[in-house]
C-alpha cells in the first residue's frame, strides 16, 4: 500500500492508483471530504484509453515521494499520474494550481457558449459547474466562435457540435461499444468534429449510452430533450427484464410520466453499468418498469436539490 | 574545411545508387557489426560517442537505445521519423534525395543492435519522390543481400519499409506517429509508457530521426570515441543545420558542433552573410518552434561570450536570453523583416497542425492565431500584447505533447524580445499595414484576406 496525502488528507491506495481514483478514494469513505476530488470532464473509469486530454484535472504534486521529495515542476493531469508512496498533492489548498485550474476553464469555454438556461445538459453538466467554481464573469474572448447546424445521429440522438469540448468520451464508448467504425473525430485542433460515418446513425443498440457519458449537453436526448429541465424530475431507480442489457435504469419522472430514461451513474457521475437503447427510448412507460424507489443524487449538482416536489404523491 | 561525416560523399556522382555508394565504403558498418560485434557492443559504442538525438530534443540516442525493453517472445521495432514538419528544417529530405543508402545502412546497424526484425521509415507524404528514391535504395539493399533474411550468413534477418504520411506535422511527434503508422489518426499518446515499453502495435519500439540513424554507420566503423571528439562537450560530432532565410547562400551544411554562430552566418565558407549589405536582425536557429533571439543575442550570450552551435551555448541564458538548437532549422531574418508578421504567421502554422485533442492547445493555438491575426492587420489593442503572453503561459506545460510548447514558445519570445515593434503595430495600424519590407504590400502576400 502507498500513502499518499490530497489536500492535507492522508489515505493509503494501492500500487498503480492514480491520484484522481485516490482523491475518490477519500470521498467515498469520508464524503466530507469530497473537496479532495478533482473535476474530470474527459476521464471516465468505464472507457478504456479514456482521460488526459482536457487537462481540468490537473493538480499540483508538491511533494513526489518520500523517497524523492521534490515537488513537480507543472500541474500534473491527475487522472493519469499514479500515486507514489509518501506523495503530497494539492487540489483545492493551492492557489497556483486553481489560477491554472481557471485558464483550462477559460480556454475550454471559447469554443463552448454558456447557454445553460437552454441547454439540455443543464444542471448535469459538468464544465457549467467549473465555470461556476472558476470561471470569471466577463470573457477576453472576442473573437467569432464555431458555430454548427445539428447533426441528427439515428432517430433518437441529436449532436450540436457547438457545445462539444473533444473529451472524445463518446467516440470511446462507440469503439468500445460497436464493431464497425462510424463514429470519431474529424479533422484536427480547434477545427475538429465529432463525425459519424456520412452522417449515418450509429446503428447499435446501445448507442444511447454517448449521450450519457458526454460531459456537456452536445449529445442530447431526442425523446427527452427541452421537455423538461432535470432539476423539474425526479430520479427513480427502476428495472426491467431486458435480454440486451442489465434492464437496471433511473427513470426520470414528472408525476406518472416518463420523461426520460438513463444509465445509474455513481457518485463521480460514471454510469455503473451501459443500458440498450430499447431500456432508453422505447420504455418511456412507468407500467414497464418495477419502480424501486427514489434515487438520491448524492453528487454536488441542482438535481440534488430537487426543490421541486408537487407531484411527488402521486408517484410510486 | 570542416570535417564532414554524413555528407563526406554527397558530391560524388551517382552515390544515390547502389555501386558508387558501396564504391565509396558503403556497408562496411553492417560487415562489421553483423560479423564482428555484438548487439550490446554497438549499443555501448553509440553510447561513448556521446550522439545525442538529431530530431530536435537532444536526447542521447545510446541511453535511449539502453531503454529499449527486450521482453521475450515480443517483437521490436524501429521507426526512422522521416517526416521532418519543423518550418524551417530541410536537412533530412537533402540526405535521403543525395544519399539514400546511408539511410539504409544506418537502419540495418541499428536494428542489429537493437535486435529489430522490422523496421519502417515513416515519412511525410509530401516526400513523394523521395520515397521512391528510398523503396529503390531498398530493392537495391535487398538484391544484394544487406536486407532480408540471413543478412551476410549471420543469420541475422531484416525487414525494412517505407511507410508516408499524409502530411500532417504532429506525426512527427513519435507517438503521433506509431498511431499514424498503427493505420490511426495521429493523435500523440499519453505517456507513460513511453515507446520503449509499449510502441508500435504495444511492442517495445525506438523511434529515431534520419539524422541520427544516419550517423550510426560511422560511429561503428571509426569508434565511438573517434566521433565524440568532435565537437564541443557533451555536443558530440558533426550536425546538419538547413539554413533559410535572408542569406546570402542558404542551403543544407555539415557543421562541427561548436562553430561560432557569427562565422556560421558571416564566412564564405557557410551562408556567406546577409544580402544586399542589410543588418542582421534576429534568427530563429533551431526550426520555428524555438524561441527567436535578436542579433545581439544570437551572436553572444548574456555573459558576452561567443555563441556557438552547440546544445549548451545555445540554450544558455534559459527562455531569458538563450534559445535552442532543436532541429537545426536555421532561419535569418534581416533588418527589413517583421517580426509581428512573421510570429503570425508561425502561430498560424501551430494552430493549423494543432492535433486537438488537449484544452489548451486545441482552444490556446487558435486565440493567439487570431489576436496576432488582428495585430498584422491593423487591429491590434494594446491589451493584446500581455494577452498573448498569457495565453502562451496557460498552453505552455500544460498539454499531452510538446506541440503547445512549440507553439507558446515563438509568440512568448518575440513579445519578450521585439516588444517595441509590437507595439508599434499598435499604435501606427495604418502604417503596419501599408508597411514594405522589400517585399511588397501585404496584399501582395495575402490577396484581400482580412485587410
Ligand atoms: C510536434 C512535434 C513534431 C515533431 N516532428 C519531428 C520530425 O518531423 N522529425 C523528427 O525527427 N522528430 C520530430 N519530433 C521529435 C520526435 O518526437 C522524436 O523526439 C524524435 O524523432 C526522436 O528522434 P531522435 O532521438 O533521433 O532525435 C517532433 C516532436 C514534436 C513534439
Ligand atoms: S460530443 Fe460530448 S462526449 Fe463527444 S467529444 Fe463532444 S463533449 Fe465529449
Ligand atoms: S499539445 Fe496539441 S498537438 Fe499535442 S496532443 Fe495536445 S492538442 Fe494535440
Ligand atoms: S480528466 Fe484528466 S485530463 Fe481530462
Amino acid at each position: 500500500m502507498l500513502k499518499v496525502t490530497i489536500d492535507g488528507i492522508e489515505t493509503q491506495v494501492k500500487s498503480g492508483t492514480t491520484i484522481l481514483q485516490a482523491a475518490r478514494q477519500i470521498a467515498t469513505e469520508h464524503p466530507e471530504h469530497s473537496h479532495v476530488v478533482p473535476p474530470a470532464m474527459c476521464y471516465y473509469t468505464p472507457l478504456e484509453g479514456s482521460g488526459g486530454k482536457c487537462r481540468t484535472c490537473i493538480v499540483r504534486v508538491s511533494q513526489g515521494s518520500e523517497k524523492d521529495p521534490r515537488p513537480m515542476p507543472k500541474p500534473v493531469a491527475s487522472c493519469q499520474t499514479q500515486v507514489m508512496d509518501g506523495m503530497v498533492v494539492e487540489n483545492t489548498t493551492n492557489p497556483d494550481l486553481l489560477a491554472a485550474r481557471k485558464s483550462v476553464v477559460e480556454l475550454l469555454l471559447i469554443n463552448h457558449p454558456l447557454d445553460c438556461p437552454v441547454c439540455d445538459q443543464a444542471g448535469e453538466c459538468h464544465l457549467q459547474d467549473l465555470a461556476f467554481e472558476h470561471g470569471a464573469a466577463e470573457t477576453r474572448y472576442e473573437e467569432e466562435r464555431r458555430t454548427f447546424e445539428r447533426i441528427d445521429i439515428g432517430s433518437h440522438i441529436q449532436l450540436h457540435m457547438t457545445r462539444c469540448i473533444l473529451c472524445y468520451r463518446c467516440v470511446y464508448t462507440a469503439n468500445q461499444l460497436t464493431d464497425e467504425r462510424v463514429h470519431g473525430v474529424l479533422f484536427r485542433g480547434d477545427r475538429a468534429e465529432i463525425g459519424t460515418y456520412i452522417e449515418q446513425a450509429i446503428d447499435n443498440d446501445f448507442s444511447g449510452n454517448v449521450i450519457d457519458v458526454c460531459p456537456v449537453g452536445a449529445l442530447t436526448d431526442k425523446t427527452f430533450r427541452f421537455r423538461s429541465r432535470v432539476w423539474f424530475t425526479r430520479p427513480f431507480d427502476a428495472h426491467r427484464a431486458c435480454d440486451k442489457c442489465c434492464g437496471k435504469a433511473v427513470l426520470w419522472m414528472a408525476g406518472d410520466e416518463v420523461l426520460r430514461v438513463t444509465a445509474r451513474k455513481d457518485a463521480f457521475d460514471e454510469v455503473e453499468e451501459f443500458i440498450c437503447n430499447e431500456c432508453r427510448f422505447d420504455h418511456k412507460v412507468k407500467d414497464d418498469w418495477t419502480v424501486e424507489g427514489p434515487r438520491t443524487i448524492n453528487r454536488h449538482s441542482v438535481i440534488s436539490a430537487n426543490k421541486y416536489k408537487a407531484k411527488d404523491k402521486t408517484v410510486v | 574545411m570542416a570535417r564532414k561525416i554524413l555528407l563526406e560523399h554527397a558530391h560524388v556522382a551517382g552515390i544515390e545508387g547502389y555501386d558508387v555508394y558501396r564504391k565509396m565504403g558503403g556497408y562496411r558498418s553492417v560487415e562489421k557489426a553483423l560479423k564482428t560485434m555484438t548487439p550490446e557492443e554497438v549499443v555501448d559504442e553509440v553510447k561513448r560517442s556521446g550522439l545525442r538525438g538529431r530530431g530536435g530534443a537532444g536526447f542521447p540516442t545510446g541511453m535511449k537505445w539502453s531503454f529499449l525493453a527486450k521482453p521475450e517472445g515480443i517483437p521490436r521495432y524501429l521507426l526512422c521519423n522521416a517526416d521532418e514538419s519543423e518550418p524551417g528544417t530541410f536537412k533530412d529530405r537533402y540526405l535521403m534525395e543525395k544519399i539514400p543508402h546511408l539511410l539504409v545502412e544506418g537502419m540495418v546497424t541499428s536494428s542489429f543492435a537493437l535486435g529489430v526484425h522490422t523496421a519502417y521509415i515513416y515519412i511525410r507524404g509530401e516526400y513523394k519522390w523521395i520515397v521512391k528514391i528510398l523503396e529503390k535504395a531498398i530493392a537495391e539493399a535487398y538484391a544484394h543481400g544487406w536486407l532480408g533474411e540471413n543478412i551476410l550468413g549471420t543469420g541475422y534477418s531484416l525487414d525494412l519499409y517505407v511507410s508516408p504520411g499524409g502530411g500532417a506535422y504532429i506525426c512527427g511527434e513519435e507517438t503521433a506517429l506509431i498511431e499514424s503508422l498503427e493505420g490511426k489518426r495521429g493523435n500523440p499518446r499519453i505517456k507513460p509508457p513511453f515507446p520503449a515499453v509499449k510502441g508500435l502495435w504495444q511492442s517495445p519500439t525506438v523511434v529515431n530521426n534520419v539524422e541520427t540513424l544516419a550517423t550510426v554507420p560511422a560511429i561503428v566503423n571509426e569508434g565511438g570515441e573517434a566521433y565524440a571528439e568532435i565537437g564541443v562537450g557533451r555536443s558530440t560530432g558533426t550536425k546538419l543545420i538547413s539554413a533559410c532565410g535572408n542569406l546570402n547562400k542558404p542551403g543544407v551544411y555539415e557543421i562541427e558542433m561548436g562553430v561560432p554562430v557569427e562565422e556560421f552566418i558571416f564566412s564564405d565558407e557557410y551562408c556567406g552573410g546577409i544580402p544586399d549589405g542589410k543588418r542582421f536582425k534576429a534568427c530563429v536557429p533551431g526550426g520555428s518552434s524555438v524561441p527567436i533571439l535578436p542579433a545581439d543575442l544570437m551572436l553572444k550570450t548574456a555573459k558576452g561570450e561567443d555563441r556557438v552551435m552547440t546544445y549548451e551555448s545555445l540554450s544558455d541564458g534559459g527562455f531569458v536570453s538563450g534559445t535552442m538548437l532543436g532541429s537545426g532549422g536555421f532561419i535569418v531574418f534581416d533588418e527589413d523583416q517583421c517580426i509581428v508578421r512573421n510570429t503570425y504567421t508561425y502561430a498560424r502554422f501551430y494552430h493549423h497542425e494543432s492535433c486537438g485533442q488537449c484544452s489548451p492547445c486545441r482552444e490556446g493555438t487558435g486565440w493567439m492565431e487570431k489576436v496576432l491575426h488582428r495585430l498584422e492587420y491593423g487591429h491590434g489593442r494594446e491589451h493584446d500584447l500581455d494577452l498573448l503572453v498569457d495565453i502562451s503561459k496557460k498552453i505552455e506545460g500544460n498539454t499531452i505533447c510538446p506541440l503547445g510548447d512549440a507553439a507558446a514558445w515563438p509568440v512568448a519570445a518575440a513579445i519578450r524580445h521585439f516588444r517595441e515593434e509590437f507595439e508599434w503595430h499598435v499604435r501606427y495600424p495604418q502604417e503596419a499595414l501599408v508597411r514594405n519590407y522589400g517585399l511588397g504590400r501585404l496584399e501582395h502576400y495575402y490577396g484581400a484576406v482580412g485587410v
